[in-house]
């Protein structure tokens, strides 16, 4: 376990700036303003980038490197090529800190949760103003996060879709932790 | 016409059919004096009816149900009735009569069809209530039906009565009603000493007692033979009742060891269990408990779903899934998070709720460990065996994600499935690892509270595993528990007894046995005299056995509750909950990591503990008196030189440092 590289910090709030946005210094806040406040850091073990709060990192560190399999909030993966993918398990803190959102109506719900893209017709509403290629987080009508992806299309131009047209592409969802369970939380590599 | 009409009142076809046969046979079979009498029945039958229209249509429908439902009373008991059957089938070649007697009536020929088939019907009512007439100056029929006759008669009699009332005769009616009232006093006389008769069951017993002498003699023999589950069942019940009542229903000259051994036999058999374990189960209970607890085994509990109180609460859950179709109510007053599923149109396992980490699937008794731990906010807290995070997840919420959980869990492969609900369900305060637990306080210790919930036989969760019925021998009896004093030992080290919040240890298992559960509690309270049992705060459950199949445990052992479904309806479990108080002694593995080794050998081989230790303890304990005790040690040592075969009092040299003290014991003792 380690804190990271200042190459490797970039290339993760690179990524996390495309769907949070300005909001990305809210994660490395202070919790409190107090001296010693506690604050969220971030950390590296066995490849996997942790979102946890300071004083449970240094509690951590008592636990040997081997056996230390999970701390906090596991945002994603450093791919061997040096790039950032996020998982799953980051979805909490994104949906926090979300710039834009789109969410599926009750009919979205289920082939999202599939693991397929969201087609227009199951679109319940968006973020206006939303560009093209653009991060973005989905929800439920009812505001529970699903998972998150990107935008196919801005949304003017996303109006003048037909309804089985793609206006947003899946890059994880809720549904990835019954089926990647073996492969998400890994270990072997 | 007549028939559309009937086709349509009268319900389904093919009885009826038949019903319509055997009406249009009797009435072919009818003489015309008799039809006569019959129109004439049926013309009172009719003003009757003007008095009860409803109830003359209910008749109606049931015309063909009533036809067969007499033969069926008919044929039954009295001899009376047979003439009456006899009398159909001789009178049959007479189909003319009937054909005129339609065309006399021609016009109200389809009416009139209708009313006959009433008619037989209710001249078959008629007939029904002479029977019970007769049989019940028998008295000889089930109470039921002797009370439906005085109210059948008395309904008709009531109804000619009416007619004939006036003033004149109401002094003989009410000799009637009181002839009645003095008959139907007869009859519940009758009937009260009949029931006596029959309670008083002077029949019965004997013939348990062949039933279970039969037991004793060729159960053998016929167990080879037929393996009838069902006799089986009745014989398992027998001897339940049997053993309950040993005195009175016992045979003579059998003792209660041979019922008992056969009662195992029989649930061996029945159930599928290995000799074994269903002897060391039935051992736990009173032998009418244990059967409701073998039997419980064969029924799955109830699904149990816990609400995740991070992501929602627990209304808002229920509505969500009410929505798609779950049918579900809270699982008890003893929880504001559980909701008990009975009935699902989606997998529970796959809806977007669940996914959400809006809750987990999990069965009630594992909320029962956690709510005794009861963790506060900001603490640190070990759970030593997490997988597959129910617990866990369920200490986070109750600590709302503050202060810090060390989840452990010495399986890699389990700890994925951990991992994966701690993140589904949003638990953000948890530390993941796989050590042995055993490693722990060297690991890390000086936590508020430990939550142990040991690897088991899984005694308590049969009816979710039933392979747990033959794949426990006695070694897993001792190698488990063995494993369980390891590492509840480990758990009490690594508590901060001076935590200002807890000093808390929480041991659970899903085990009923007593050697995975009053024996490892009590081995820690001998092992750590640092640590003492305290009340777990749970609403519910049965108190431990402070004594056991000759064995005496501390008394504070009532503290410590057990779980059985046949008693709760939840998995079996078994939940205690200690408070450590002071440090552990010195050289344990709380103290200092480098003589851990040694001392946990020893620990777990009891061998006698090292002088060292026993002066540290003698300070806080009590003290100990050496020279009392030199006698004994004497002799114990020189026991067991005798039984190496080595003369003690040739071997006295080499113990230079007991020189003295020997010395002086051999003077005493010539």
């Amino acid at each position: 376990m380690r804190p990271l590289t200042e190459a490797e910090t970039q290339t993760l709030f690179a990524k996390l700036a495309n769907y949070t946005g300005n909001s990305l210094k809210n994660l490395i806040a202070p919790l409190d303003n107090s001296p010693k406040g506690d604050r969220y850091v971030f950390r590296i073990q066995n490849s996997r980038c942790y979102y946890v709060r300071l004083s449970l990192a240094n509690l951590a560190v008592s636990v040997s490197r081997d056996k230390l399999l999970s701390l906090g909030t596991c945002l994603g993966k450093f791919t061997k090529t040096g790039k950032f993918r996020l998982h799953i398990t980051a979805l909490p803190i994104l949906a926090d800190n979300a710039r834009y959102k789109l969410w599926v109506k009750a009919n979205g719900e289920m082939p999202f949760l599939y693991g397929s893209h969201v087609v227009k017709a199951q679109v319940g509403r968006w973020s206006e103003d939303c560009p093209e290629h653009q991060g973005v987080v989905v929800y439920s009508m009812n505001d529970t996060p699903l998972g998150f992806g990107v935008t196919a299309r801005s949304t003017q131009e996303a109006r003048r879709l037909d309804p089985t047209g793609i206006t947003c592409f899946r890059q994880a969802d809720c549904g990835e932790y019954l089926r990647d369970e073996d492969s998400l939380f890994a270990t072997t590599n | 016409m007549g028939v559309g009409r009937r086709m349509k009142k009268q319900g389904p076809p093919e009885p009826l059919d038949e019903a319509h046969f055997t009406n249009l046979k009797r009435k072919a079979g009818m003489s015309v004096a008799e039809s006569r009498a019959e129109s004439q029945q049926y013309t009172n039958s009719k003003k009757r009816r003007t008095n009860g229209g409803a109830e003359g249509k209910g008749k109606k429908n049931s015309a063909g149900a009533t036809s067969t439902k007499g033969k069926f009373t008919n044929s039954l008991p009295s001899q009376k009735s047979a003439p009456k059957k006899s009398k159909k089938p001789e009178l049959i070649p007479l189909p003319m009569s009937d054909e005129e007697m339609e065309d006399e009536d021609s016009d109200e020929a389809d009416l009139m069809g209708d009313e006959f088939d009433d008619l037989s019907g209710e001249e078959e009512d008629g007939g029904l209530g002479d029977d019970f007439l007769e049989s019940g100056s028998e008295v000889y029929d089930s109470d039921e039906d002797q009370r439906a006759k005085p109210m059948f008669s008395e309904d008709e009699d009531e109804l000619d009565a009416e007619e004939k009332l006036t003033a004149a005769n109401i002094a003989g009616l009410t000799r009637k009603l009181d002839e009645q009232m003095a008959e139907e006093a007869a009859d519940a006389q009758a009937e009260l000493e009949e029931a006596a008769l029959q309670t008083n069951i002077a029949g019965d017993r004997p013939h348990i007692l062949d039933d279970d002498s039969e037991d004793g003699d060729g159960i053998k023999s016929k167990a080879l033979l037929a393996p009838d589950l069902q006799l089986r069942r009745n014989r398992i019940n027998d001897t339940v009742r049997v053993l309950d009542d040993f005195s009175n229903l016992a045979e003579e000259g059998r003792s209660r060891a041979e019922y008992t051994a056969q009662l195992i036999k029989d649930i061996c058999a029945y159930y599928g269990y290995s000799e074994y374990l269903a002897e060391k189960l039935f051992n736990l209970f009173p032998p009418k408990e244990a059967f409701a607890f073998f039997e419980a085994n064969e029924t799955p509990r109830p699904v149990v779903i816990r609400t995740n109180t991070l992501r929602t609460h627990r209304r808002d859950l229920a509505q969500a899934l009410i929505n798609r179709g779950v049918t579900l109510e809270p699982v008890g007053k003893w929880s504001k998070i559980g909701l008990q599923i009975f009935e699902s149109a989606v997998p529970l396992g796959a809806t977007p709720e669940y996914l959400a980490g809006h809750y987990i699937l999990q069965a009630a008794s594992s909320f029962l460990p956690v709510m005794a731990l009861a963790p506060q906010e900001h603490e640190r807290v070990l759970d030593m065996a997490a997988a597959p995070g129910g617990k866990t997840t369920h200490i986070a919420a109750l600590m709302k994600n503050t202060g810090c959980i060390f989840a452990n869990d010495s399986n890699k492969s389990r700890a994925k499935g951990l991992i994966g609900n701690i993140h589904r369900l949003g638990a953000k305060n948890t530390i993941v690892c796989n050590y042995d637990a055993r490693e722990f306080p060297k690991v890390i210790g000086g936590f508020d509270r430990v939550l142990l919930d040991a690897p088991c036989s899984g005694t308590g969760v049969i009816a979710k595993d039933p392979s747990v019925k033959t794949n426990k021998t006695e070694k897993d009896f001792l190698m488990l528990p063995h494993l369980q004093k390891q590492l509840l030992l480990a758990a009490i080290d690594s508590v901060d007894h001076a935590s200002k919040t807890g000093g808390y240890i929480v041991y659970s298992t899903c085990s009923v046995t007593v050697e995975e559960n009053e024996q490892v509690v009590q081995y820690a309270l001998s092992k750590r005299p640092n640590v003492k049992l305290v009340e777990t705060g749970l609403v519910f459950g049965k108190e431990g056995f402070t004594a056991y199949m000759g064995k005496t445990f501390d008394k504070s052992l009532k503290m410590t509750r057990r779980y059985y479904p046949h008693a709760y309806n939840v998995d079996g479990f078994f939940v205690s909950k200690f408070k450590k108080f002071g440090p552990s002694p010195k050289g344990s593995a709380a103290s200092n990591g480098v003589s851990k080794e040694a001392d946990d050998e020893l620990d777990f081989d009891k061998r006698p503990v090292p002088e060292t230790e026993e002066e540290e303890k003698a300070d806080a304990f009590g003290g100990w008196d050496e020279e009392e005790d030199a006698e004994y040690m004497e002799r114990a040592r020189r026991a067991m030189l005798k039984k190496k075969g080595i003369n003690p009092k040739a071997n006295v040299g080499d113990m230079s440092k007991k020189m003295n003290g020997k010395d002086r014991k051999q003077s005493k003792d010539t």
